[in-house]
């Protein structure tokens, strides 16, 4: 094991470049997500008609594939049908799909949990239907959302890592190449980077607990 | 759409579809018992066992499925070993899962009521005698439904495999691939054959927790 090699000032440089790729990717992609597990969880919770339904089986098929073989068609398959899309935007576009799906469950979930009385409540005070759902439903479902969405987004983090299968030059990509230059710098490689992964995930449900205490 | 793909390459497809599923029953086998094993650890009286178990879990649990893989794929190359893709890939699986297992497992044996170690140790088992005997098989009731769920999810996480040529159903779509060079068709195929396994896995478990629910 050779720990001085594996972490010289360049190799340090590469994984860094990588983490900073990772971040990105991961960052936009749980933004997006989030917007689009919004929409399809609002749509599916208030039942509107055939967009619904289209929802479900879109969120049905998506969660029971595995998110690998969605990176890997949204880069090598799509092409044949015209769609092009280049490294990074096929990773944040798959992630997208698929956090997006999981998400829009936590969402439903959140806002069904939220009492009718609530509902009933903002409806007999005059509010319409859209405004109850945004005044009142939304902000309480949120908060209760907030543990499993954060646990979703560093699965989302932790599953950027997939994106090898497309040569996206992100963390684990580069920590392969370092590894692939020699068997000494194997355990020291994927140790530094199991570390950078805990540190970053940690972090993130650090901040989320401090979330939850504030709005409790 | 080519549909001949899928007869002419139906072989093909349906030897990764094995490798997948064999995985996939290997890591859930596995990780049930390393999992209950942690599980045991973390609410163990003894102060190191639940420490060493804490830190199992929070630890697999924040890093990337592919980088425990990584772990046993190339790990043993640094004292000269060496394991097939197939074997690293399962092994990295049933120890990614055992810690999201051991969790569903602790959750488990949390909602059984103390009275009932209580009982069992005032009639003379020993801690692990009531465990065994008392605890576990209560708490399993309802562990099964997020165990379900982990079964899920280690059918689609088995796809990894690919990345260390571990013959899973990913693995040989790309022997199909580089044969037919129609990529759409193949990978639409090989979806089909996911969700002939987890769709309806899926629609089990969600009988099932909403029968527990009642």
């Amino acid at each position: 094991m050779d720990f001085a090699g594996a972490y010289s000032a360049d190799n340090l440089k590469f994984l860094l470049d990588g983490l900073y790729v990772t971040l990105i990717v991961a960052f936009t992609a749980i933004i997006l997500s989030f917007l689009l597990g919004c929409i399809i969880g609002v749509v599916r919770y208030a039942k509107v008609p055939v967009l619904s339904q289209i929802s479900f089986v879109f969120v049905e098929l998506i969660r029971n594939l595995p998110l690998l073989l969605i990176i890997f068609f949204m880069r090598f398959a799509l092409p044949e049908v015209g769609i092009k899309l280049g490294l990074m935007t096929a990773a944040i576009a798959a992630l997208t799909i698929f956090e997006g799906a999981m998400i829009s469950e936590i969402v439903r979930g959140g806002l069904t949990s939220v009492d009718k009385g609530q509902i009933e409540a903002g409806r007999s005070s005059g509010l319409t239907g859209v405004q109850t759902l945004w005044h009142i439903v939304l902000p309480q479902g949120l908060r209760r959302m907030v543990p499993p969405l954060v646990s979703q987004f560093i699965s989302l983090l932790k599953d950027t890592s997939l994106a090898v299968i497309i040569s996206l030059a992100e963390l684990m990509h580069n920590a392969g190449i370092i590894i692939g230059h020699g068997y000494n710098y194997t355990i020291p490689t994927l140790l530094l980077v199991a570390l950078i992964y805990f540190t970053v995930n940690y972090l993130l449900s650090v901040l989320s607990k401090r979330l939850e205490t504030k709005n409790a | 759409m080519q549909f001949s793909i899928l007869t002419d390459y139906f072989g093909t497809y349906m030897e990764g579809f094995r490798g997948t599923i064999l995985s996939s029953l290997l890591a859930l086998a596995g990780s049930f018992l390393l999992g209950t094993l942690i599980a045991v650890f973390r609410i163990s009286t003894a102060r190191g066992l639940r420490w060493f178990g804490t830190g199992y879990v929070e630890f697999i649990r924040n890093i990337p499925l592919l980088l425990v893989v990584y772990i046993f794929y190339y790990g043993p190359s640094a004292f000269g070993l060496s394991l097939d893709g197939f074997t690293a890939g399962t092994i990295g699986l049933t120890v990614y899962t055992s810690a999201f297992i051991a969790e569903a497992i602790r959750a488990g044996i949390a909602a059984v009521p103390k009275g009932q170690t209580e009982a069992a140790r005032s009639s003379g088992l020993t801690y692990v005698q009531a465990m065994i005997h008392v605890v576990l098989p209560q708490a399993i009731k309802l562990v099964i439904p997020p165990l379900g769920n982990q079964f899920i999810n280690l059918i689609k996480n088995s796809s990894v495999l690919t990345i260390v040529a571990g013959l899973d159903l990913m693995y040989f779509a790309d022997i199909v691939n580089s044969d037919t060079f129609r990529t759409f068709d193949t990978y639409v195929f090989v979806a089909l054959f996911y969700l002939v396994l987890t769709l309806p896995l899926s629609y089990v478990m969600r009988v099932w927790e909403r029968r527990l629910q009642r």
